[in-house]
């Protein structure tokens, strides 16, 4: 293969149908303002884990909708409440992440 | 004085004999249980505090000032105090008496552990002495007194209001037959005693009763029945009273000698948070105190309905109640006996299981750490809620630029969390990892000073943090010292402020009077009508965890509400989480300690 400095980028689709969205669908039984979220990103402006780990808490809703992994940004908030405090649609995001904390299966 | 009975027993004793004898029976198993749940090096320094003669002295002190006399109610609310210390201290006295009176005239008696209760019943006067016509007043004055406590009771019970209490608790099943036990214990008493006043004597109440009553009953029937009744509802009393909030009685005596000996809750309910929680009497003081009771629905969340659902042990409602709670403190400032209702509800917070845990080791501190040569003595650290608010940091900031003083932010661009809203999630681990990270950044700096403005941080950094050869300070502690020293000229304005004490700088940290006297120096000053140690939650606290933000919406208004009440032209706080919830609802500006002050400091 010739080397032109680029290549094609891994596909991102994600197939609802196949994915397991049932981490999603247990955070919304427990958190119902979770379908309030419009990925504003106010959350991810004011986190104070976020330079430090990557954390946003609207990559983090977004990733459970898709079904992704998420304990990465998981484990690195800090609780710090600012996300709550900003967030327009008045999600409690702090209470969120504690609850996907508590129902996280590690296996 | 001489026995009417050789035997010395009648039947009527028995309801009270086993009430007696089971709750005595139950408080001994309790006792037992209670220093055996205690952590070990607990249970050691709360025995040797019982033989150390200074705690004991103290101990009895307490327990006489708080049980029997009441004497913080007092202070409080005189006729609550006066309620509560005449039936405590004059049934204690009742009690006192009937021991003394066996002891003179019967002491062989003393061993039957009803004689001194039912002392009437079983004696004849004879010819009359001084020292039984004084015994039999005190009696007598001691009942009065009693009846006088249990009408205020009764009242209260009817209009609370009158009391100063707004709500008060609803009664459960079991408090209310033990309350309408107590009520009828002494009205049966008196009845009793009259009935047998011109047999055994009495004083100024129960004689002329026993002369009334004697104009138109003929004989002595109704006697007997009545001593059954007033041992009836002693009995009744005793029996309901593990299951009720009389609960309190014997657990406060247990109570104060374990917090004299320094014992701390440990557990969320075993050993001293189990004593706590047995020692609520459930009068409901913090229900008025409670912020989030300007919601009826969150009546039922006050730390008085959490004590009586971890009696019960209803985990659902535990849950509930504890993850509501904003943790402003203020139950616990107003708690006649001390209960820490925050404190309860961050170990039941932490006693919960999480499938997943934050890990802050592989935090890498090293793009913020002191560069080689650092010379700042003086550290700020505005801290990561600061951040919605950089009118605190930047007026900090130009405060001390305007003093002269050479310091370093450190956390200018980047910083940590300080930990605190981690452990009020109940997550201690986390918050320590990440006070060890931030120790390791500060202690990094060499200084001397680190200088603190938000009081989420300064509470923290106070209780946990082990910096040493580092003063943490306020800045307005700071700014008050650069003003005592002259590095910094204030010039009065005309403004008029009320100061809004935040929950974690006043009852987290006891700081009242310095911002005060700080503002006095900037601005005119007012006062709202609940302030310093009862000062009402802005409702933005991190400590709740589930209120949303449209539940603390009213929270803030009632808070605000107090301070508008001031009539001051401005709000002034000290706490970057208070100046954002305010600001959004308030009708009037609302500006940060640090703000006032940069605008008068010349």
């Amino acid at each position: 293969m010739i080397d032109f400095g680029f290549g094609l980028a891994r596909s991102s689709a994600v197939e609802l149908d196949k994915v397991d969205l049932s981490l999603y669908k247990e955070l919304e039984r427990l958190e119902p303002g979770i379908r309030k979220c419009i990925a504003c990103g106010s959350c991810s402006a004011t986190c104070t884990a976020g330079p430090w780990s990557g954390m946003s808490v609207r990559k983090l809703i977004l990733n459970l909708q898709r079904g992704k992994d998420v304990s990465g940004m998981l484990s690195a908030c800090m609780l710090c409440g600012k996300c709550s405090i900003v967030c327009p649609r008045g999600i409690n995001t702090r209470q969120l992440i504690l609850s996907l904390c508590r129902i996280y299966d590690n296996k | 004085m001489r026995e009417r009975f050789v035997t010395g027993f009648d039947p009527f004793v028995l309801p009270f004999l086993a009430g007696m004898i089971f709750v005595l029976c139950y408080c001994a198993f309790g006792i037992v249980r209670i220093l055996a749940q205690l952590p070990r090096e607990d249970r050691r320094r709360f025995l040797l505090s019982l033989i150390t003669p200074a705690t004991a002295l103290k101990n009895i002190r307490d327990i006489f000032a708080d049980c029997l006399l009441h004497v913080k109610l007092w202070r409080r609310n005189p006729l609550l105090g006066f309620m509560h210390s005449s039936i405590a201290f004059g049934w204690f006295m009742l009690i006192v008496l009937g021991h003394i009176e066996v002891m003179v005239y019967c002491p062989d008696r003393i061993r039957l552990f009803y004689y001194p209760i039912f002392f009437n019943y079983f004696v004849a006067a004879g010819e009359s002495t001084i020292g039984g016509a004084v015994l039999f007043f005190l009696m007598d004055f001691f009942l009065l007194l009693i009846l006088v406590g249990i009408g205020l009771a009764i009242v209260k019970r009817i209009r609370s209001r009158i009391f100063g209490l707004r709500r008060t608790t609803r009664p459960s099943l079991t408090d209310r037959i033990g309350l309408y036990s107590l009520w009828a214990i002494f009205p049966l008493r008196l009845l009793a005693e009259s009935f047998t006043a011109h047999i055994s004597g009495g004083s100024f109440l129960t004689i002329p009763a026993n002369w009334i009553f004697r104009q138109f009953l003929g004989n002595d029937l109704n006697m007997l029945p009545t001593w059954w009744a007033y041992s009836i509802a002693l009995g009744v009393f005793l029996f309901v009273l593990p299951f009720s909030r009389y609960m309190h009685i014997p657990a406060e005596m247990m109570l104060i000698p374990m917090r004299n000996a320094g014992l701390r809750i440990r557990h969320p309910r075993k050993g001293f948070a189990r004593l706590e929680v047995l020692s609520c009497p459930e009068c409901g003081v913090c229900i008025d105190a409670c912020p989030m009771s300007v919601k009826k629905a969150n009546i039922k969340d006050c730390t008085v309905y959490l004590n009586r659902q971890l009696r019960r042990g209803n985990e659902r409602r535990i849950e509930e109640i504890s993850d509501k709670c904003l943790l402003c403190g203020k139950c616990e400032a107003v708690c006649q006996v001390g209960v820490e209702g925050p404190l309860l509800r961050m170990e039941q917070r932490a006693s919960r299981r999480y499938g997943l845990s934050p890990d802050f080791s592989g935090i890498d501190l090293s793009k913020l750490q002191a560069p080689a040569a650092s010379s700042q003595k003086v550290l700020y650290f505005s801290g990561c809620m600061t951040r919605l608010t950089p009118a605190i940091s930047k007026s900090v900031c130009s405060v001390l630029s305007k003093a002269g003083v050479d310091y370093r932010w450190i956390d200018q661009d980047e910083g940590l969390c300080c930990g605190r809203p981690l452990q009020t999630a109940g997550r201690y681990e986390q918050a320590r990892q990440l006070m060890r990270k931030n120790e390791e950044l500060i202690l990094s700096y060499g200084a001397d000073t680190l200088i603190l403005s938000c009081p989420i941080c300064y509470k923290v950094f106070k209780d946990e943090y082990k910096l040493p050869g580092v003063r943490v300070v306020n800045y307005m502690e700071y700014f008050a010292e650069l003003i005592a020293a002259g590095r910094l000229q204030i010039e009065k304005s005309d403004i008029c402020y009320v100061y809004h004490d935040p929950c974690e700088l006043g009852r987290g940290c006891g700081v009242y009077e310095g911002p005060r006297k700080l503002l006095g120096k900037a601005a005119g000053i007012a006062e709202a009508p609940a302030n310093r140690a009862e000062s009402i939650c802005c409702g933005g606290s991190l400590g709740s965890l589930s209120l949303d933000f449209a539940q603390r919406e009213e929270i803030t208004l009632k808070s605000l509400q107090n301070l508008y009440d001031s009539r001051a032209d401005a709000i002034a706080t000290a706490c970057p989480l208070c100046l954002n919830t305010f600001a959004r609802y308030s009708d009037r500006p609302v500006r940060d300690m640090a703000e006032i002050l940069d605008a008068a400091a010349r």
